[in-house]
C-alpha cells in the first residue's frame, strides 16, 4: 500500500510537471509583452528595461523557464528582492508574490467546496437511492423530473434569484461573503450558505440521477439476487449489499468534480463575489497577469491529481478486489 | 405415500413487454419429493429459471403475472407476501446459481456471507455463527477452511467459488436446494467433483434438490425425476430412466439423438432437430414444437397445429408427455388423472381465442 | 496419410509466454506460460481435436497455428515452408489457406455489416475473384452453410445463435481455405442446435476435404468429429493419439479422470466408467508445477513426477499413440495401482 501511494504521488508530481511546462509555453511564448503590461501607464523607455530585467524577461525563453523551476525548488532573485522557495514569481499586477496570493485565497475556494460536497453528496445520492427503491412511483418520477430541472438549470441564474427571494426579500439567509473561518465560525457558515446551497442544487441534482442509475444497475447483479435469495430483508440487501456497487460511479465522478471545484468555482465564486482561486484566475486572465495565471493552472492541476489519488484509496475501501 | 415436498400447480409467469407478452412459463406442473433430486432440462429460453425463480419470488416483479399454486409443506408460495418468502429463502429453500464468480458478493469475507445467512435465521451469535460458517465449508471440501474463510471470493478458484455457494446454501440445512446450472461454467472435471458432492450433501441432509441443467449427461447421472421443458411448458415429466430410456416426447427423443455421448458407437450420425426454438412472443399454435417436430400429424385439422397437448401418462410409474400422439395412445396414469382435473379449471387463454 | 509430401501442418516446440499479469503494485508478476511447448501434426483433411481445461492454452495455441499471435518459441511450418515469424506480406498467400472460426457467435460478426458484406471481405481482402462474380460467390457460401442466399442484405443481429454460427463458417470458407481452426464452435450454442452445426461441419470436411483444428472441452464431441484427439493441460500435450485409441485405450492419468468425469459417460460395457475424481483445480500457469505439471492432482505421481519431465513418447504398440507420463497404463491396471 505504501509503494502504491509512493507510485501514486510520483507520478502525480510528473503530470504537475507537464501541466506546468504547457502552460509556460502558452502563456510566455505569447506575443504581449509582459513587461509593458506590469510597467503600467505612465512607462518610460528605462523603467520598462529596468523592469525587463528585474522579471528576467531579457533573457531566452527556455532561460526563463530554467529559472522558473529553480525558483519553485530553490528560490531565486528578481532584481533586489529574494523569493524563497517554492517561488512562483510576482504578479505583473500588484506585484505581490504569486505563492502568497495562492495561500491567501485558497481557504476561501476549500470552504466552498467542502462546504457544498457535503450537502450535494448527502442529499443527491439519498434522493438517488430512495428513487431507485421506489422505481416507478410517483416519488421516483417527481424527483426525477425535477433533478432534471435542476441539472438544466444554470448557477447564475438560480444564484441571482436565490439571492434576491432568501437574502433581499425574506431575509431568510445572511449575505453571502466570505469570512474566514479561524477568525468567525459563525460568519464563515452564514455567509457561505447561499452560495453552498446554490452550488449545491444544481450539483445534488447530477448525483441523484447518477446514484439512481447506478444504484438500479447494482440492484440487478447476481449477487445482489444471491443475498435476496438468502432471506435477507430489503433493508439489508439495500444498505449492506447493494449500495457498494452502486457508489463506486458516484466516487468516480466526485473525484473529478471536487478537483474542478478546488481549482475554482469559477462561476459560483463570481457570482457570490467569494474571493477564492476561481475568481483569482478570472481577473489575472482579465490582467494578463502571466505569473498568476501559471500559479492558478498549477494549483488546479495539483488539486486535480489529489483528489485522483483519492479516489483511488476510496476505491480499495470500498472493493477488497482493488486492494493490492 | 405423504403430500410431496413441493406440489407446483399449472404455474403460469408472463411478462409484459414492448414486443408483447411473453409467457415464459405456460402451465407447468410437477412435485418435488422429499430428499430426491428433480432434474429440470431444456434449451436457452425455455422458462426453467423463471419457473424456479417465481417460487422464492426473487424475479422481476414489475410487469409481471404469477399464476397458479406452488405449495411448499403446507404453505403456498404464489401470492405469498414478501415477509413469508423472505422467512422461506435461505432457511427452507436455497439456491445455488450458475456464475460463482458474480453470484458471491465481491465485498465481504466468504466467511461473512455465510454467517449473514446463518445469523438472519437463527439469530445466532457472531462467533457459534462463523464456527458454523467454517464447520460448512470444510464440510464442503474446503481445504484450512478457518483460513479461507476470511478471504474474498475473487480469490477462489471456480471450483472453490461454488463449493463456498453450497456451503452458504446450505447452511441452514433447507428442505430444498435449487440448483440454476450449478455447474454450467465450470471445467468437466470440477463438474464431476462438484455434483459428487451434492450427492454426498443430499444424502447426509436429507435435501431435495431441483438440478436445473441443459446437459442430459447431468441429468442422467443426478436426478431421480425429470421434468422437460420446451417454450415454457413441461413436455415430458417422470422417473430419469424412464425418461431417458424410453423417451416419449418427440422433443425429448430429438434432444437425445442430437448430443453425442461418449457410449455411442464411433460412427452414429447426429439426428439435429431441425429449426430453431420458437419465439415466446408468438408461439405457434397448437403444440409449441409442431414447427420443428419430424412426426407432426398431418391434415389441415391436425390437433397438434390448433390444440396445446397436456401431460398425460405414458406407461405407469408416474411418466408424462404432453403430444398429441400419445393422448390418443397412453392410458392415463393415476397421479396425471388427478391432475387433468385441476387441469380443466384454468382454461388456456390463447386456445379460448383460437378454437371456433 | 500422404508420406512423400510434408504435412499440411507441422508445429514443433510452440511456445507462448504472455507477460504476467500487473498487481496493483505496477510489477509484472512472473509470465503466464500459456503454451509451453507443444508438437502437432494435421495432415490434409484431417480433423485433430484439442481437449482440455479452461486455461490449459487451447485457444491459444489456434491462435499461434492462425498467426493471430506471435510465437515465442518452436516453429509452425505449414506445407514444409516455415511461417514461425513471418512477415505480414510472406503471410498474404497463406493467410486465405488458414481460416478460423470463434467461440461465441455475437461477438465475432461485426454488427454494422451486412451478411454480403461480412463475407465478400475475405474475398476481397484476399484479392480472389470466383467465376461468376463475388456476389454470386458469397450467395453459393450461404447455400453451403444451410442459409437462404436472399439474407445478403441482413445484418447478424437478425439471426439466431445458431445462424451467426453458420455465417462465422461461411467467412473462414470465403477464401477456399486447407485448414480450419475451429474454437469451441458449438459451446455457445443450445444443445439441439449444436448437432446441426458439428453436422455441417463434418459435411464441409468431407466435401472439401478441409482439415480442421477442432477446440472444444467436450469429449463427447470430439469424439464424433475428429480422427485424433490431442489432450492439453497447463499449455503442454499430455497424450495424443487416434480416437478410437484415445477413448478406449488411454494411456494418461489425466485423460483417464477427464474421461471418467465426462457426466452420463458408461463404459464400453454399459455400465459406468471407473470414477476417478481429481482433487481441486488446475493450477496457475504462472507458476505451473516442477516437473510432470499434471502431478499435483495425479494419484500415481511418485518422486520422479517432481523431477523430470515426462517426454511425449509413443506407445510401444502404437506410434501413433504418445503419452507424457511416466507410469503409463491403461485404466484397468490404473485401479489395481490405486489399490
Ligand atoms: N424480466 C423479464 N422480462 C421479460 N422477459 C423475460 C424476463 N425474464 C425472463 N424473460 C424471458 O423468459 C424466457 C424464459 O427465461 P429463462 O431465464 O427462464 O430461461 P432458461 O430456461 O433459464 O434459459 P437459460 O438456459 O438460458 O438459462 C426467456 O425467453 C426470457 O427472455
Ligand atoms: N492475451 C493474454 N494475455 C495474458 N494471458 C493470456 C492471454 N490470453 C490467454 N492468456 C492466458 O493463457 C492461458 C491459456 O489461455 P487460453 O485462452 O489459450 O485457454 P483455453 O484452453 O482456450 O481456455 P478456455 O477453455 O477457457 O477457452 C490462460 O491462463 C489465460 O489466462
Ligand atoms: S508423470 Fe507422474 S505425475 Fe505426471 S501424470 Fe504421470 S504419474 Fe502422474
Ligand atoms: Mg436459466
Ligand atoms: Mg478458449
Amino acid at each position: 500500500m505504501f509503494r502504491f501511494l509512493v507510485q501514486r504521488l510520483l507520478g502525480a508530481a510528473l503530470i504537475l510537471f507537464v501541466v506546468f511546462t504547457v502552460t509556460f509555453f502558452l502563456f510566455f511564448a505569447m506575443p504581449d509583452d509582459p513587461a509593458r503590461l506590469s510597467c503600467g501607464k505612465t512607462c518610460t523607455p528605462e523603467t520598462l528595461a529596468l523592469i525587463r530585467r528585474d522579471l528576467g524577461l531579457d533573457e531566452s525563453v527556455p532561460m526563463q523557464y530554467w529559472h522558473y523551476i529553480v525558483g519553485v525548488f530553490a528560490g531565486r532573485d528578481f532584481g533586489t528582492s529574494h523569493c524563497s522557495a517554492p517561488c512562483l514569481g510576482y504578479s505583473f499586477v500588484n506585484h505581490e508574490p504569486v505563492l502568497d496570493t495562492l495561500l491567501d485565497r485558497f481557504p476561501a475556494t476549500l470552504s466552498l467546496a467542502l462546504g457544498a460536497s457535503v450537502i450535494f453528496l448527502g442529499v443527491g445520492v439519498m434522493i438517488g437511492m430512495l428513487a431507485a427503491l421506489r422505481r416507478g412511483t410517483w416519488l421516483d418520477k417527481s424527483t426525477m423530473a425535477l433533478s432534471l430541472i435542476g441539472a438544466s438549470v444554470t448557477i447564475q441564474f438560480l444564484g441571482v434569484i436565490a439571492r434576491y427571494v432568501l437574502v433581499d426579500q425574506l431575509r431568510w439567509l445572511p449575505k453571502p461573503e466570505y469570512l474566514p473561518f479561524t477568525g468567525d465560525p459563525g460568519g464563515w457558515m452564514g455567509g457561505l450558505l447561499l452560495p453552498w446551497l446554490t452550488l449545491a442544487c444544481v450539483q445534488a441534482a447530477v448525483y441523484a440521477r447518477l446514484t439512481r442509475a447506478s444504484m438500479i444497475d447494482a440492484l440487478g447483479e447476481d449477487h445482489v439476487r444471491t443475498v435476496r435469495a438468502k432471506g435477507l430483508t430489503s433493508r439489508q440487501v439495500y444498505l449492506k449489499h447493494a449500495w457498494r456497487g452502486a457508489i463506486t460511479p458516484v466516487v468516480t465522478v466526485y473525484g473529478i468534480e471536487l478537483g474542478v471545484l478546488l481549482g475554482g468555482a469559477v462561476v459560483t465564486e463570481t457570482t457570490f463575489n467569494i474571493p477564492g482561486i476561481g475568481k483569482l484566475a478570472v481577473n489575472a486572465v482579465a490582467n494578463s497577469d502571466l505569473p498568476m495565471i501559471t500559479g492558478v493552472v498549477l494549483i488546479a492541476a495539483t488539486a486535480m491529481v489529489l483528489a485522483n489519488v483519492a479516489v483511488d484509496a476510496v476505491y480499495a475501501v470500498i472493493d477488497p478486489r482493488v486492494r493490492v | 405415500m405423504t403430500s410431496p415436498l413441493l406440489a407446483v400447480r399449472d404455474l403460469r409467469v408472463r411478462f409484459a413487454t414492448e414486443g408483447g407478452v411473453v409467457k415464459a412459463v405456460d402451465g407447468v406442473s410437477f412435485d418435488v419429493e422429499r430428499g430426491r433430486t428433480l432434474g429440470i432440462v431444456g434449451e436457452s429460453g425455455s422458462g426453467k429459471s423463471v419457473t424456479n425463480l417465481t417460487l422464492l419470488g426473487l424475479h422481476n416483479p414489475a410487469r409481471t403475472t404469477v399464476e397458479g399454486s406452488a405449495v411448499l409443506d403446507g404453505t403456498e408460495l404464489v401470492g405469498a407476501s414478501e415477509r413469508t418468502l423472505r422467512d422461506l429463502r435461505g432457511q427452507r429453500v436455497s439456491m445455488v446459481f450458475q456464475d460463482p464468480l458474480t453470484a458471491l458478493s465481491p465485498y465481504y469475507t466468504v466467511g461473512a456471507q455465510i454467517v449473514e445467512t446463518y445469523r438472519r435465521h437463527t439469530g445466532a451469535g457472531r462467533r457459534e455463527a462463523l464456527d458454523r460458517a467454517i464447520e460448512m465449508l470444510d464440510r464442503v471440501g474446503i481445504p484450512q477452511a478457518a483460513r479461507r474463510a476470511r478471504e474474498y471470493p475473487h480469490l477462489f478458484s471456480g471450483g472453490m467459488r461454488q463449493r463456498a455457494m453450497i456451503a452458504m446454501a446450505l447452511v441452514c440445512e433447507p428442505d430444498l436446494l435449487i440448483a440454476d446450472e450449478p455447474t454450467t461454467a465450470l471445467d468437466v472435471t470440477v463438474q464431476a467433483q462438484i455434483l459428487d458432492l451434492l450427492g454426498e450433501l443430499q444424502a447426509q441432509l436429507g435435501t431435495a434438490i431441483i438440478l436445473v441443467t441443459h446437459d442430459l449427461g447431468v441429468v442422467a447421472d443426478v436426478a431421480d425425476e425429470v421434468l422437460v421443458m420446451y417454450a415454457g411448458r413441461a413436455v415430458e415429466l417422470g422417473p430419469a430412466t424412464r425418461v431417458l430410456e424410453t423417451p416419449k416426447h418427440p422433443y425429448t427423443r430429438g434432444l437425445l439423438a442430437s448430443v453425442p455421448r461418449l457410449s455411442d458407437p464411433l460412427d452414429r450420425p447426429l439426428r439435429p432437430v431441425p429449426g430453431a426454438p420458437p419465439s415466446l412472443l408468438a408461439p405457434p399454435p397448437g403444440c409449441a414444437f409442431h414447427p420443428r417436430c419430424d412426426q407432426v400429424i398431418a391434415g389441415p385439422g391436425s390437433p397438434c397445429r390448433t390444440r396445446a397437448p397436456v401431460l398425460v401418462g405414458v406407461g405407469d410409474s408416474g411418466h408424462e408427455a404432453a403430444c398429441h400422439l400419445e393422448a390418443g395412445a397412453g392410458a392415463a396414469g393415476v397421479g396425471s388423472a388427478e391432475r387433468e382435473r385441476e387441469r380443466a379449471q384454468v382454461p388456456d387463454a390463447r386456445e379460448g381465442g383460437k378454437n371456433p | 496419410m500422404s508420406t512423400s509430401e510434408a504435412p499440411l501442418l507441422e508445429v514443433a516446440g510452440l511456445t507462448k509466454h504472455f507477460p504476467g499479469p500487473r498487481s496493483l503494485l505496477r510489477r509484472r508478476v512472473g509470465a503466464v506460460r500459456a503454451v509451453d511447448g507443444i508438437d502437432l501434426t494435421v495432415e490434409a483433411g484431417e480433423s485433430i481435436g484439442l481437449v482440455g481445461e479452461s486455461g490449459c492454452g487451447k485457444s491459444t495455441t489456434g491462435r499461434l497455428i492462425t498467426r493471430l499471435l506471435e510465437p515465442s518459441g518452436g516453429t509452425i511450418r505449414y506445407r514444409g515452408q516455415d511461417i514461425t515469424h513471418a512477415s505480414r506480406r510472406e503471410l498474404a498467400p497463406i493467410r486465405a489457406q488458414i481460416q478460423m472460426v470463434f467461440q461465441d457467435p455475437y461477438s465475432s460478426l461485426n454488427p454494422r455489416h451486412t451478411i454480403g458484406g461480412i463475407l465478400r471481405a475475405p474475398l476481397d481482402v484476399n484479392n480472389i475473384d470466383p467465376p461468376g462474380g463475388r456476389r454470386e460467390r458469397v450467395r453459393e457460401l450461404l447455400d453451403t452453410v444451410g442459409l437462404n442466399p436472399e439474407h445478403y442484405n441482413r445484418f447478424p443481429h437478425e439471426f439466431s445463435g445458431g445462424q451467426r454460427q453458420r455465417i462465422g463458417i461461411a467467412r473462414a470458407l470465403a477464401a477456399g481455405p486447407k485448414l480450419i481452426v475451429a474454437d469451441e464452435p458449438v459451446s455457445a450454442l443450445d444443445v439441439s442446435i449444436q448437432a446441426q452445426v458439428i453436422n455441417l461441419l463434418a459435411d464441409l470436411r468431407r466435401d472439401l476435404g478441409i482439415a480442421f483444428v477442432f477446440i472444444a472441452h467436450d469429449l463427447a464431441v470430439v469424439r464424433h468429429f475428429c480422427d485424433r484427439v490431442v489432450v492439453m493441460y497447463l499449455g503442454r500435450v499430455v497424450e495424443s493419439a487416434e480416437r478410437g485409441a484415445l477413448y478406449e485405450d488411454a494411456h494418461h492419468p489425466y485423460t483417464h479422470a477427464l474421461l471418467s468425469a465426462v457426466p452420463g459417460a458408461v463404459g464400453p460395457g454399459g455400465g459406468r466408467r471407473e470414477r476417478i475424481r481429481l482433487t481441486g483445480d488446475v493450477p496457475s500457469p504462472i507458476n505451473p508445477p516442477s516437473g510432470c505439471h499434471f502431478r499435483t492432482r495425479c494419484h500415481k505421481a511418485r518422486d520422479v513426477c517432481a523431477t523430470t519431465v515426462p517426454p511425449l513418447t509413443a506407445l510401444a504398440g502404437d506410434p501413433g499413440h504418445r503419452v507424457a507420463c511416466h507410469f503409463p497404463s491403461p485404466a484397468e491396471t490404473l485401479a489395481s495401482v490405486r489399490g
